[in-house]
């Protein structure tokens, strides 16, 4: 299958000089066959592909599709995929999935995010002052990018700043595309077991955080220890790279666009529809959301069958022109941004985007507010993209101010 | 207009609260939608209707009179 000049191979590599873009193929198939297949594992699978914004939303909002990939047709990233507990409640369907969710659902609530935001300005001020004490050029990933999201998470879930470098080691493993299922599976049981100490400690020693509010629910019989403990490790990798990718690639994008920094530099509203733009434009989540059908459905004019996996390239879905005018501009007031996908759509839509956009809204326009001057040390083609990451990013970004 | 949630399919995005909280919020408990308003005034309608149309769980249902 994998010769079949039809059935055109699963790719994430962007184009060289347009790195910020989709790959043209997607775009060409976006407009010639929205519903097609392509090929995974050298052609040992073919999932369909769909890329149009209004049949990927249909996709992620019907009951017809799972996200549990122990399904036989299920489209994993790697034909080894382990089975995930159930504190991963991406991989499972309703009851069980609705059951996890609901365990953190008030934590994320906008009003409980608003608490945090004193919280997040802080940290973004102590990080861009002793960024500007370095002198440049300093890596941005490295100074601010990655240790705002990790700080951020790690007071939310109450786990001590110490243990940073080996949650990010972790994390590193699990979206790593070129890790074998093996080593991914690996690095969420070393999240779990480091967890599993933290709830009973915070059992012990309660304290105003997540875990112990997990505790809490293992005593109140909802949920057992390693549930909380898997629930825990889960918000620390879904939390923490994502948002990482998005801050770098923001600065990135608004320094392409000087034109536009203004509508960062602006009032509450500028700033969030600002976020939305960019959250679209970027749609880090590029290893496309993943699903397989259990009832056969028509999408788009084509019928996919039960046992089929389907693969949402959000990132192609965003750019679609029948619903995005001009998608490949970047335009901070677009009106029907909010409408976007690049927190997916559906019961499984991102239960951290409260806490995302507050990230962005807080560190974004401090990052322009504190440094004028910003400039990318290395010209664009030197910029090292995370290529082969279901999460798009960059590994580093030199930067001087 | 006339606003309805269903409560059992709501999944606590928080959307509808950030676009329309004079007519939308979330219950401490577990964060799921509460109506504050199912009958908004006019200048709220077309927050109310976005609300609607990004809801994910598609729990917000709206009758236009
Ligand atoms: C800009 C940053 C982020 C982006 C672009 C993003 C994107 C996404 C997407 C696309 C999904 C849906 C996956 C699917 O349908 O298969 C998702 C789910 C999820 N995200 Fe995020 N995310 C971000 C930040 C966060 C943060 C900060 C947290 C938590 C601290 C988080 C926690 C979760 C969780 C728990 C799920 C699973 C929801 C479910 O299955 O019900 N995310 N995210
Ligand atoms: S937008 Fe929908 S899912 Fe989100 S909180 Fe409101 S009703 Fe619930």
């Amino acid at each position: 299958m994998a010769s079949s000049p039809n059935v055109p191979a699963f790719t994430l590599t962007r184009p060289q000089d347009a790195p910020l873009d989709p790959p043209p193929l997607y775009e060409r198939l976006r407009e010639e066959q929205p519903v097609t297949r392509v090929s995974l594992w050298e052609g040992r699978l073919t999932p369909w592909l769909v890329t149009r914004w209004e049949d990927a939303r249909a996709v992620l909002g019907s009951p017809a599709f799972s996200t549990d990939p122990t399904h036989p047709g299920a489209p994993n990233f790697k034909e080894d995929e382990q089975p995930a507990p159930r504190g991963f409640f991406q991989n499972f369907d309703d009851p069980i999935h609705a059951a996890m969710r609901r365990t953190l659902t008030r934590e994320f609530m906008i009003k409980r995010i608003d608490t945090l935001r004193p919280a997040i300005a802080r940290l973004t001020d102590e990080l861009l002052t002793d960024l500007t004490k370095l002198s440049g050029p300093a890596d941005f990933v490295e100074h601010f990018a990655l240790p705002l999201p990790s700080l951020v998470i790690c007071e939310l879930l109450g786990v001590p700043y110490e243990e940073h470098p080996f949650f990010q080691e972790q994390s590193k493993t699990l979206v790593d595309l070129n890790a074998t299922g093996e080593e991914a599976a690996r690095a969420f049981a070393n999240l779990g077991e480091y967890l599993l100490r933290l709830v009973q400690t915070k059992r012990a020693t309660p304290g105003d955080d997540v875990v112990t509010r997990l505790a809490a629910q293992v005593d109140e019989g909802v949920i057992t220890d390693q549930d909380a403990a898997d629930l825990s490790a889960f918000l620390l990798f879904a939390g923490h790279e994502t948002t990482a990718n998005m801050i770098a690639l923001s600065t990135i994008t608004l320094l392409n666009h000087p034109d536009q920094i203004p509508h960062i530099l602006g009032g509450p509203d500028q700033v969030a529809s600002a976020v939305e733009e960019l959250l679209r434009y970027l749609s880090i989540v590029h290893g496309g959301l993943r699903r397989t059908a259990i009832d056969d459905v028509t999408i788009g004019g084509v019928t996919i069958h039960a046992g089929e996996g389907v693969i949402i390239p959000v990132h192609v879905a965003n750019r679609d022109p029948e619903f995005f005018t001009n998608p490949d501009d970047l335009d901070l007031e677009r009106a029907n941004v909010r409408q976007h996908l690049a927190f997916g759509y559906g019961i499984h839509q991102c239960l951290g985007q409260p806490l995302a956009r507050a990230e962005l809204q807080i560190a974004l326009p401090e990052v322009f507010r504190r440094l004028p001057d910003l400039k990318i040390a290395v010209p664009m083609e030197e910029i090292a993209f995370k290529q082969a990451t279901a999460v798009y990013g960059v590994r580093e970004l030199p930067v001087t101010w | 207009m006339h606003v309805e949630v269903d409560v059992p399919k709501c999944v606590a995005s928080g959307q509808c609260v950030l676009l329309a909280p004079d007519v939308f919020d979330q219950r401490e408990e577990d964060g799921m939608v509460v109506l504050l308003d199912d009958n908004p005034p006019a200048e709220l309608h077309d927050a109310v209707r976005e609300s609607a149309t990004v809801c994910p769980a598609a729990a917000i249902r709206l009758e236009e009179s």
